[in-house]
């Protein structure tokens, strides 16, 4: 992260009891700390997200635990399961309406790729086909401590991000787009299987 | 000199006006600095737990189910007063038995009253 103020001087300063900030790093602070998930979970990996949320492994502590109802209020999306070709349109909605910043965790093998069930018909091949994922988090279903660690990784991320000049988040910027298109039913598949300008499906590459 | 006594009343407004204006003139400011708005037709949509909503949100209910819920309440408290009598009914006299009656008579007037009116006809042709 590009600091403003020089790291020697800041520390020189906060030893006198004086702290030193930027606006941007203020801001990040403030945001980072209190991540409101929205209250949703699909499958298996929503009772891992729960247990998450209680007591024993207290996503409190990491300012997580104001699960909204509404996607008015939440700033972070948790797709924790199986999405189902069904779901999906429903949940590209739910992000939509998500107010800007927002973050999305993809928990677990099935939101990130269908997993188990991904040669299944009616089962959705990874959430980032639709909307843009921010942290994956790998399991079957993924341990309290990993949705942890995708938390901390999502803070650090959004300490990362800048306010201004031309790194600047994209969600700050009016150009970038706010809404993703919601796929519709079509004959045999959702319509579009996936959004173009979002995924780009891997390349093999043989040497 | 002491200040008057009601200019803390002027102060205590003054930061009751201040106070929620401050952190609104803010997130305008925010707005307008670093954030500017993106709306969108999705983003603006009524939540409906993220199916599109159909129709109206306004909904009227009929006064025929406030009518039926009255009458439901009169048998009700016709319940709690039967039930303490039908209980003690060999130790009473001749005009608790009578008093009761008409009691019931009185209901049973209000039912057939009710009835002939039409109140329970759920569904009524209009």
């Amino acid at each position: 992260m590009s600091d403003p103020v020089d790291q020697g001087l800041r520390s020189e300063l906060q030893k006198q009891g004086i702290w030193v900030t930027s606006t941007q790093e203020l801001y990040n602070w403030g945001r980072r700390n209190s991540i409101w998930p929205l209250q949703f979970g699909l499958a298996c990996c929503a009772i891992e997200m729960i247990a998450t949320a209680a007591s024993r492994y207290d996503l409190a502590r990491f300012g997580g635990e104001v699960f909204r109802p509404s996607p008015r209020q939440a700033d972070l999306m948790i797709v924790a399961g199986t999405v189902t070709k069904k779901m999906a349109p429903q949940i590209v909605r739910l992000y939509n309406q998500m107010p800007d910043p927002k973050y999305v965790i993809s928990m677990g093998a099935c939101a990130i790729s269908g997993g188990p069930f991904k040669q299944g018909y009616n089962v959705l091949k990874g959430i980032d086909r639709y909307i843009p994922v921010d942290v994956y988090i790998p399991g079957c279903p993924p341990r309290p401590e990993a949705l942890l660690h995708a938390f901390m990784e999502l803070q650090r991320k959004i300490d990362a991000q800048k306010l201004t000049g031309q790194g600047k988040a994209s969600f700050l910027d009016s150009t970038q787009p706010s809404e993703f298109p919601v796929p519709a039913f079509g004959a045999h598949d959702l319509e579009p299987p996936s959004n173009p300008d979002l995924f780009r499906p891997p390349v093999m590459e043989r040497t | 000199m002491t200040p008057d006594p009601y200019f803390f009343i002027v102060i205590f407004c003054g930061v009751a006006v201040i106070f929620p204006l401050m952190p609104l003139a803010l997130a305008w400011l925010w707005r307008r600095v670093f954030q500017p708005p993106r709306p969108g037709p999705a983003k603006n949509a009524t939540y409906e737990c993220g199916v599109e909503s159909i129709g109206e949100a306004r909904v009227q209910f009929q006064s025929q189910y406030y009518l039926y819920c009255i009458i439901f309440l009169i048998f009700d408290v016709e319940a709690i007063f039967l039930v303490p009598f039908a209980v003690a009914f060999t130790g009473l006299p001749m005009g608790a038995f009578i008093a009761i009656l008409v009691f019931l008579l009185l209901l049973i007037e209000g039912l057939v009253w009710a009835w002939s009116k039409g109140c329970l006809d759920w569904a009524k042709a209009r």
